[in-house]
């Protein structure tokens, strides 16, 4: 079926909900003074007058879950921080976003890094903590430009330092680029990298939230998660509530990519569909339609037009074998091979593998092996089952879940498009002209046919 | 580490000597930025990452003497430093261009044209993945997801953006780098040297005057959901905005006035009609 084909009948200003992109196309959208004006940091007030311990129930009661991937409720997490135990409490933020896919997190923090410190303001309120880590992953440099500026405009205007807007409340924001590792994206490799050392995952328990950084207790957060923070303090939890699900309250931003008309963000209630989303932006590109598409990344087992219908919040996407992970809807159409698509994402984990576990670092370099072998035209029938063989001695038995994400895009294509595997092996390779999936492949071949 | 044996020859494994330390003023001068650094953490060794890219501007590379350097400081061996500096992607174990070239190779940019990007350049310049052109300007190589999918395909130069990129634009880029003409990207500030990149992601500010505010605000895809939600529309397509990837793109003409950034979009698509994004219907941006 194709979905561009299809009627626009709900109409964009409905269905979409934008809240922390509401303002992104205004000039300096990521200056203080923007964000003053669109009820920045009036969040941060209300949280500062309440006890900590409020906070961080008004934060469970609104619903809010971790926007990194795993779905954590964020107030349940700054539950589980002891108090009282004389320790330093750190807060850390991932904006290491790395996942295939991915790219929420660095268009928020370049158009509207100040929601972010607000957030941390009010999470570190909460969690008793002085002093709050931005792991940044450090090949964004812009990003990283406008997240020095706004750290210092908010030291300036007294929103971090000592005696924060008047409360007696002292914070400190600690900036730190990474060096290139998606392992660090983990929150315990994360922790590793922060401390100086190789980005490598820590056995757990214990937790973070007892020992993290440093060995102290600590919260790791998605930027996100901490950036939504903010409006739910200002508006109400009531406000946050009304969006979304019982179990999946709130706005979220979607990130459309691949083979559609208009790729780009969208902010709106958890529970949205691929097919509602396709429709008020243009569909997939005309002439052609969806193959096979990914709702959180690469490490989320891949979907196909089957599940367009399928709404995108936490549950939703559980129940129909995936996980909602970043939101990060990459959409393939029938152009693009999907055994070249797995390879080059295993071709990716093998890379990324930090070495520390054997299912992981030997079980994606045999992957790899394979699937190049089945790509080329050179592999055999049996090759297949073994695919899912090793998939299965990866996943759930490596240390992280980076090797869970390994195996995702193996048992789910396996699982859709066996016969094409299939067709690689018994056509002696590939059937699939590449320059038709191009970004500009597409429309010269649609001239042609014209 | 070794001794290089000779060609050949089986290496005994004779330890190599200390790496020199460096001249006394680079030396003075570098503490005084690391003792920076360091009071940053409540632990001295969270300092490394950042002292790494410290030591890389400094040399352009991640030397034997940058982590001796760091070794010092931080009350490491340099085994530790060493465990850690070749973990990184990021940091550079040998001599290389003024400007790395990254093209994403991940699934979603090279089905989308970054694996034809990749082989043009590397035809174009007739260099291999992580090689640098004989004049020293440009390296090249194929990197991961670099968190843009929705400008896909994306070139990163010393880790800024340049999205929606072809074969075509993409080699005009490389020429205008190797010309020494200033490069603007998509998104961000006018290009700098590896070396004065990698003294930001140190954690020093950019220097430069109105480094921060380049490239305006958000990208044209960003704004995508926003506008939509916004009301926006253009004629003929009702509660639609209109496609990046239609109206003629990618073009293989820059556009005029911009001889060196022809693939640098302007602050917003609204400012530009030419722009892929636009045009957008007049008045309504602001409107709400």
């Amino acid at each position: 079926m194709s979905v561009a084909t299809q009627l626009n009948e709900e109409s964009p200003e409905k269905l979409l909900s934008p809240v922390l992109s509401a303002f992104w196309d205004e000039p300096d959208s990521w200056t203080l003074e923007t964000y003053l004006r669109h009820d920045g940091y009036q969040g941060m007030r209300k949280a500062l007058e309440m006890p900590p311990d409020d906070v961080i129930a008004y934060v469970k009661d609104s619903g809010l879950r971790g926007r990194g991937g795993a779905g954590f409720p964020t107030g349940m997490k700054w539950q589980f921080i002891p108090q009282g135990d004389g320790k330093p409490h750190y807060l850390v933020v991932n904006a290491d976003e790395s996942e295939p896919g991915t790219c929420k997190d660095i268009p928020l923090l370049f158009a509207n890094p100040h929601s972010l410190i607000e957030g941390m303001v009010i999470a570190c309120h909460a969690i008793r903590s002085h002093h709050a880590f931005i792991y940044l992953r450090g090949e964004v440099v812009p990003v990283l430009r406008r997240l020095h500026h706004a750290v210092a405009e908010a030291y300036r205007a007294g929103y971090l330092g000592k005696d924060i807007a008047g409360s007696g409340f002292d914070l400190d924001i600690t900036v730190h680029a990474g060096a290139g590792a998606y392992i660090c994206g983990e929150e315990t490799a994360l922790l590793d990298s922060l401390e100086g050392r190789r980005g490598q995952p820590r056995l757990r328990p214990p937790f973070p939230a007892v020992a993290g950084l440093y060995a102290c207790p600590t919260v790791v957060n998605n930027v996100e998660s901490i950036a939504s923070v903010p409006a739910i303090l200002n508006r109400g939890k009531e406000w946050f509530r009304s969006m979304g699900s019982d179990k999946s309250p709130g706005f979220t931003l979607y990130s459309l990519s691949g083979h559609v008309t208009s790729p780009g963000q969208y902010e709106a209630p958890l529970g949205i569909t691929l097919r509602q989303l396709l429709d008020v932006s243009g569909g997939m590109r005309p002439g052609h339609r969806l193959k096979f598409w990914t709702p959180g990344g690469s490490s989320t087992p891949m979907f196909t037009d089957e599940h367009l219908d399928v709404p995108l919040d936490y549950e939703g996407v559980g129940a129909a074998g995936s996980m909602l992970g970043t939101k990060a809807l990459q959409c393939f159409d029938e152009t693009t091979c999907v055994v070249r698509a797995v390879t080059r994402w295993t071709e990716f984990y093998a890379h990324e593998s930090c070495g520390k576990c054997t299912p992981c670092r030997e079980g994606t370099y045999w992957l790899v092996q394979l699937l190049r072998d089945i790509e080329a035209g050179k592999g055999r029938m049996a090759d297949l089952d073994k695919l899912a063989d090793i998939a299965d001695n990866i996943n759930g038995k490596s240390f992280c879940a980076l090797g869970d994400g390994a195996a995702s895009p193996i048992f789910s294509s396996l699982k859709y498009f066996r016969d094409e595997y299939e067709e690689h092996v018994t056509g002696g390779g590939c059937p699939f002209d590449p320059a038709l999936s191009t970004a500009w492949g597409g429309a010269s071949h649609l001239e042609v046919n014209a | 580490m070794t001794n290089t044996p000779e060609q050949g020859a089986v290496g005994l494994g004779m330890p190599e000597m200390p790496a020199p330390e460096y001249p006394a003023d680079v030396r003075a001068r570098l503490e005084a930025d690391a003792a920076e650094v360091i009071g940053r953490y409540p632990d001295s060794r969270s300092a490394l990452l950042p002292l790494l890219h410290l030591v890389q501007a400094e040399e352009g590379h991640v030397t034997r003497t940058g982590m001796r350097f760091c070794a010092d400081l931080l009350g490491l061996t340099t085994a530790e430093v060493i465990a850690v500096a070749t973990f990184y992607t990021m940091y550079r174990r040998k001599p290389s261009g003024d400007y790395q070239v990254g093209v994403c190779t991940n699934t979603l940019c090279a089905v989308m044209g970054g694996d034809a990007i990749f082989e043009a350049l590397q035809q174009h310049l007739g260099i291999g993945n992580d090689e640098t052109t004989e004049d020293g300007k440009v390296t090249l190589e194929h990197i991961e997801c670099n968190a843009a999918c929705d400008f896909a395909p994306v070139v990163m130069v010393n880790w800024e953006f340049f999205d929606n990129q072809t074969p075509e634009t993409a080699k005009r880029l490389v020429d205008d780098l190797r010309a020494g003409l200033t490069v603007k990207p998509s998104r961000g500030a006018p290009l700098c040297t590896y070396r004065e990149t990698a003294r930001v992601l140190a954690g020093f500010p950019d220097p430069r005057a109105g480094a921060v505010e380049a490239g305006g605000g958000a990208g044209h895809a960003s704004l995508a959901g926003l506008r939509l939600a916004k009301g926006e529309t253009v004629p003929g397509s009702p509660g639609r905005i209109v496609s990046p990837r239609s109206s003629g793109y990618p073009s293989d003409e820059p556009p005029p006035g911009h001889p060196s950034s022809h693939d640098a979009p302007h602050a917003t698509s609204a400012s530009d009609p030419d722009h892929p994004a636009g045009p957008v219907t007049d008045g309504t941006e602001e409107g709400e």
